[in-house]
């Protein structure tokens, strides 16, 4: 799978309320999530995003809540990965359960600046900056949650896996 | 080497000997839990597994606490979503209404936390049960969704990292300083994917209600869980509520620490957090005059029984200041009708203070005292990001009850010295 988007960028401990503010948390459908993701920081940001866009962030993504509600507003406003310097541990399960790509590069951040375009190449393995031209291989998941991005997603993995006992 | 508590409760739990951190494991849960906000997500993703059955009926716990009584019609059809599903797999746990309240302090109250145990939370905060011995982390609804199909999870075996208070604690310091210094030195990533293991004597003499507040923050350093050894206090508070017999872990000697900090608490001055991160830590004594608008007492991390009670000793013979609401919320039922029968809700509204039921609400602005664009508080609860209790433009400040009471007597933020209490 091949991924080109335009770069977002946010900086250090985005948290969950920033992300998602509780009010609308009585909502599930993305779409609708969607319009308030990011709202108390960027207003209307959805509006502004095209579909297969990149986040690129600092460090401690998603910090905060458990609400999955937040990688469901980001996919929803048809961001297609988020990549940080490191994410906060509640949300990267949420994102990878959800099937919301994320990937922790320290390195990439002081490389792009928002609006620049980046390519990902999930089946060859690499990320490519559009401007520089350069290439970063994209982090490898540990073998355990391989298994679980390959069934397609938590539930599919748990639910073969009772199906073998 | 020797094994963390944590290390040990996680291999207990996934058929091991002995795990290290890093490693990758299948764990058996005890118990598993979410809320009016999460369960939906989770009973949706369950149905759309087209799964048909449950792990056990006896170890799944919903709790309708965020936004009830409910405050729109989608809430209220969240939570009927919630009863029609517990109602069809006979889930034994339920909590609603007079049976309810603030789910981390209603689970230990009904006796369901029990050490030695591995708890999994769709709320963020479940970290608030490590105060009595167990392993308990929150995720997402689809985690627990698997988990209510396998009754297992994934885990990440932490590293566990040491912090050991000691000396005699300050005047008007309570659980909620310790907490809030921690995270102010080591910030909202400290602890970033890892365990708090927290020791000394002062832990040791701490009630259960500071040591709940203490776990339930570490969230806030980024921690995975929070740890405190069960011991005869642990032991006499089991006794009131449940009757099982537990499993009391130890560190062992030479288990290893990733790091250690030490505190002395007598150097500990009663801590507020400033906006917009639990970790813009400052002394009450070094603040200019912070005006607040609201006063908020109460949530999973300051909404226990004592803590009434040291609002209601602040509060007596008091007037809430003229430009404040504060607003109080006992975090359970069983709170609420304790603190009436022993006259501290006459004392609230005698003082002008607004007894609200208890729910998340206010907490994550959910609803009950929302703030208005420019509004500030000053609250007990556990987190003040941007927008956190309202309008993006207000600010919350996190304070111990103490601190929040006599503010809302002075109208700024000041600790209850500023009001003639010694």
């Amino acid at each position: 799978m091949k991924i080109q988007g335009k770069v977002w960028k946010f900086g250090n401990d985005i948290d969950t309320d920033v992300i998602i503010p509780a009010r609308y948390l009585s909502i599930s459908d993305p779409k609708i999530l969607a319009q308030h993701c990011m709202e108390p920081i960027r207003p209307h940001f959805s509006n502004f995003v095209k579909n297969g866009d990149i986040i690129v962030a600092g460090e401690n993504f998603g910090c905060g809540s458990s609400r999955e509600h937040a990688p469901l507003a980001i996919k929803g406003c048809g961001i297609s990965v988020v990549i940080a310097k490191s994410f906060a541990r509640i949300f990267f399960r949420n994102a990878l359960n959800i099937g919301l790509w994320v990937f922790e590069m320290p390195e990439l951040y002081n490389l792009v600046e928002e609006g620049d375009t980046i390519v990902i190449d999930l089946k060859k393995g690499f990320i490519e900056h559009c401007i520089t031209k350069k290439r970063y291989p994209t982090p490898q998941y540990p073998a355990f949650l391989q298994q679980i991005i390959n069934s397609g997603g938590l539930i599919s993995y748990l639910l073969k896996n009772i199906g073998e006992k | 080497m020797g094994m963390t508590i944590t290390e040990k409760i996680i291999a207990a739990h996934s058929r091991r000997k002995k795990v290290s951190p890093g490693e990758f494991v299948m764990a058996k849960v005890d118990l598993v839990l979410a809320n009016d906000i999460t369960a939906p997500l989770t009973i949706k993703e369950f149905y759309a597994a087209k799964a048909k059955k449950i792990f056990n009926r006896n170890k799944i716990v919903f709790v309708l606490d965020h936004y009830v009584p409910n405050k729109d019609i989608n809430s209220a059809e969240n939570c009927r979503l919630i009863r029609e599903f517990a109602q069809k797999y006979r889930i034994t746990n339920l909590f609603e209404g007079c049976n309810g309240g603030v789910e981390h302090a209603l689970l230990p109250e009904k006796g369901l936390i029990k050490p030695g145990t591995l708890i999994i939370g769709a709320d963020s905060h479940t970290c608030t049960y490590g105060a009595l011995g167990a392993f308990a982390t929150g995720v997402g609804s689809t985690d627990v969704a698997g988990v209510m199909l396998t009754g297992e999870i994934w885990l990440k075996v932490p590293e566990t990292m040491r912090i050991i208070f000691y000396g005699k604690k300050r005047r008007w310091v309570y659980g909620k300083d310790l907490i809030l210094k921690i995270i102010g030195d080591i910030g909202v990533d400290g602890a970033h994917y890892k365990t708090i293991d927290f020791s000394g004597e002062t832990i040791e003499n701490l009630s259960m209600p500071e040591r709940f507040t203490i776990c339930n923050m570490v969230i806030e350093s980024g921690a995975k869980n929070g740890i405190i050894a069960a011991d005869e206090i642990t032991r006499t508070y089991l006794k009131k509520v449940c009757r099982r017999t537990p499993i009391y872990y130890k560190n062992d000697p030479d288990a290893h620490f990733c790091r250690v900090l030490e505190y002395d608490v007598s150097k500990i001055d009663p801590l507020v957090a400033l906006p917009h991160s639990p970790q813009n830590v400052q002394s009450v004594y070094e603040l200019n005059r912070i005006y607040v608008d609201q006063v908020v007492v109460g949530s999973c991390t300051n909404g226990w029984f004592e803590d009434l009670r040291i609002v209601a000793k602040i509060l007596k013979g008091k007037k809430v200041n003229k430009n404040v609401r504060l607003l109080i919320f006992p975090a359970t039922y069983q709170i609420y009708k304790k603190a009436l029968s022993e006259g501290l809700i006459q004392i609230f509204i005698d003082a002008g203070a607004v007894v609200c039921p208890p729910t998340c609400g206010p907490c994550l602005g959910g609803h009950l005292g929302i703030l208005a664009k420019g509004e500030r508080a000053v609250s007990t609860t556990n987190r003040n990001f941007i927008g956190r209790m309202g309008h993006p433009e207000s600010e919350v400040y996190l304070s111990n009850p103490a601190i929040a009471a006599s503010s809302a007597v002075l109208g700024w933020i000041g600790p209850p010295e500023e009001i003639g209490l010694k």
